[in-house]
């Protein structure tokens, strides 16, 4: 049992509690970190694309000793059928800057670099320290955690809970609910390693420059989800998500999926002869907007993926991860400064920091986005992606066939699929969600 | 396309690294006799296979490869079918990559 008061406990040392507590220690607050995981990082997976913008704000000169893998010069999207892809691919030669604007990364690795900058910042670290539930006084208020390593309660004036997706503590203690499954997807991966030299050839690549694709399509067999193929120095992160719900209704498997995700004409050759070294899986928030919990009360706050702060439409989470972990973390500055107790009241200037970032502003413009992709699954990963392909088939190959007569077969098949009301209902639906 | 693929889920599970706490499962099924629809799902929507049916017909679970994704606690913890939590600091999955 540590006998000592805290200023804060950090619950987690991910994207957003690393960034909490960098930022807490980094202004004098005596801290303390707990991680289940062995180190920082051994239990995290994640595509995984860096964003240079939020990561500057906490360790501005990152750039000299973060574990980088690539910097992306290009991106591109997918659409797939069972046998074929239509793609759209942007790449351009500015994003060779001096100061990149997107890495990836491996998580296992970044987290433990990242650990390593709370440790020097002065906050005590702690791993292999499950927290198992939150310590509350006679009032209700949050007033420290109990672990699986103490027989006793750590104390601290107020608690950041950066546990992740699952957030056990804060369910447990009825702050907020356990994610329901149409607001989680469950994502597989795995590690495809090959030489570096084969990498850049496959991909175009020179140096560390790197590329990532999304692909949406009848990979997902007609369930709300994506797949993803991002290239690394010396290995390919290959995965697929879809929605827990959709696994339910249709029985699909997750290893059956990402199987059939690697075997695609399109995906087998850019891994053939590659060897695996991790099969991983985990739960990615994509509830949006309106799944966002309360995000603060006495004596604690939310951040990160427990707070469903994530961005699915974008594939965004750490950095609005790191984010939230920030401003949380400089709100509790401000009301430490200012001599005040971790009421509800006056951490409520969390919310009102966040609110105006654009962690909110952007989960707010695509509120609607969610349930539609969930609504229309069927028509947005399997219809559309089919069809398209099939157009774009009958466009490219020359067998005789008036041009006029490609044309009417063409939008024959959209009509016959969607009607046509169902297509201007599916194209003013996304755009309204979208806007 | 709708023909199944072979996975073997085993094999996958061979290449991660695990600190397994024996004698401890961090995850717990209710005791039953005919499992219900959510024990069912998780037979197929557990990305580590970890839920089978014994021969007896009842749904079971072996932790020893579990991924600590969560998925079958979003399915089975509200209904009740499932008891749910994290390994003991240190134990479980251990990713070098994540
Ligand atoms: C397959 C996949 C691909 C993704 N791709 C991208 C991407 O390309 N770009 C992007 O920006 N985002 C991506 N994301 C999202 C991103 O990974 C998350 O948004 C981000 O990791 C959230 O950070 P966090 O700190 O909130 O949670 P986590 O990173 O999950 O950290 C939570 C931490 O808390 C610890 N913990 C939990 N409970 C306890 C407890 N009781 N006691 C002690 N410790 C505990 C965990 O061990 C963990 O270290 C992806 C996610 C997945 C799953
Ligand atoms: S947490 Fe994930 S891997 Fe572990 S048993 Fe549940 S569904 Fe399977």
């Amino acid at each position: 049992m540590i006998e000592e008061k805290f200023d804060a406990i950090v619950v987690g040392a991910g994207m957003a509690g690393n960034a909490a507590a960098l930022t807490l220690a980094k202004r004098g607050l005596k801290v303390l970190q707990l991680e289940r995981g062995e180190y920082a990082g051994s239990k995290n997976v994640q595509g995984a694309i860096l964003y240079a913008d939020m990561l500057e704000k906490l360790v501005p000169d990152f750039r000299e000793d973060a574990p980088l893998e690539r910097h992306l010069v290009e991106q591109r999207f997918w659409m797939m059928d069972d046998r074929a892809h239509v793609g759209l691919h942007y790449r351009s030669d500015d994003f060779n800057e001096e100061k990149p604007n997107r890495y990836t990364i491996i998580r296992a690795q970044f987290d433990k670099w990242f650990s390593s900058k709370v440790r020097e910042a002065g906050a005590t670290v702690l791993c292999e320290t499950t927290v198992t539930e939150l310590a509350t006084d006679a009032y209700g208020k949050v007033i420290g955690v109990r672990t699986d390593r103490y027989d006793g309660e750590v104390h601290a004036d107020v608690v950041v809970l950066a546990e992740g997706v699952n957030g056990l503590l804060g369910t447990r203690a009825g702050l907020r609910e356990i994610p329901k499954a149409n607001n989680v997807a469950l994502a597989v991966k795995e590690m495809h390693f090959l030489p570096r030299e084969t990498i850049e050839s496959r991909f175009n690549l020179k140096g560390d420059e790197g590329v990532v694709i999304e692909a949406a399509g009848t990979i997902s067999r007609g369930m709300t989800g994506l797949g993803f193929i991002y290239a690394n120095k010396e290995c390919i992160s290959l995965g697929i998500g879809c929605l827990v719900s959709d696994f339910e209704k249709t029985g699909e498997t997750p290893y059956g999926l990402l199987e059939r995700f690697k075997q695609h004409p399109s995906v087998a050759p850019m891994i053939d002869g590659s060897e695996v070294k991790e099969y991983a899986a985990h739960l990615i928030p994509e509830g949006g907007y309106k799944a966002i919990p309360q995000l603060y009360g006495d004596g604690w706050v939310v951040v990160g993926d427990a707070a469903q702060l994530n961005n699915a439409i974008h594939r965004e989470g750490s950095n609005l991860a790191m984010t939230s972990g920030r401003i949380a973390a400089e709100a509790i500055f401000q009301v430490k400064s200012r001599r005040e107790p971790m009421t509800k009241g006056n951490l409520a200037l969390y919310k009102k920091m966040l609110d105006d970032s654009f962690v909110i502003k952007d989960l707010k413009k695509y509120k609607d986005m969610p349930a539609l992709l969930h609504n229309q699954s069927q028509s947005y990963f399997l219809t559309y992606p089919q069809l398209v392909s099939k157009a774009m088939a009958s466009f490219v190959r020359v067998d005789g066939t008036p041009k006029i007569e490609k044309e009417k077969t063409t939008l024959r098949s959209f009509v016959s699929a969607r009607s046509w009301t169902g297509l201007f209902g599916d194209a003013f639906r996304l755009a309204r969600a979208w806007r | 396309m709708t023909a199944e693929v072979a996975v073997r889920v085993e094999d996958k599970l061979f290449y991660n690294r695990y600190l397994v706490d024996s004698g401890r499962p961090h995850i717990k099924v209710r005791p039953h006799t005919t499992p219900t629809p959510a024990l069912r799902t998780l037979l197929k929507a557990c990305p580590g296979r970890c839920y089978e049916l014994n021969d007896s017909g009842q749904v079971e679970v072996t932790v020893d490869g579990c991924l600590e994704c969560g998925t079958c606690r979003v399915i089975g913890e509200p209904t009740g079918d499932i008891e749910w939590s994290y390994p003991r600091g240190g134990y479980g999955v251990l990713f070098k990559f994540g």
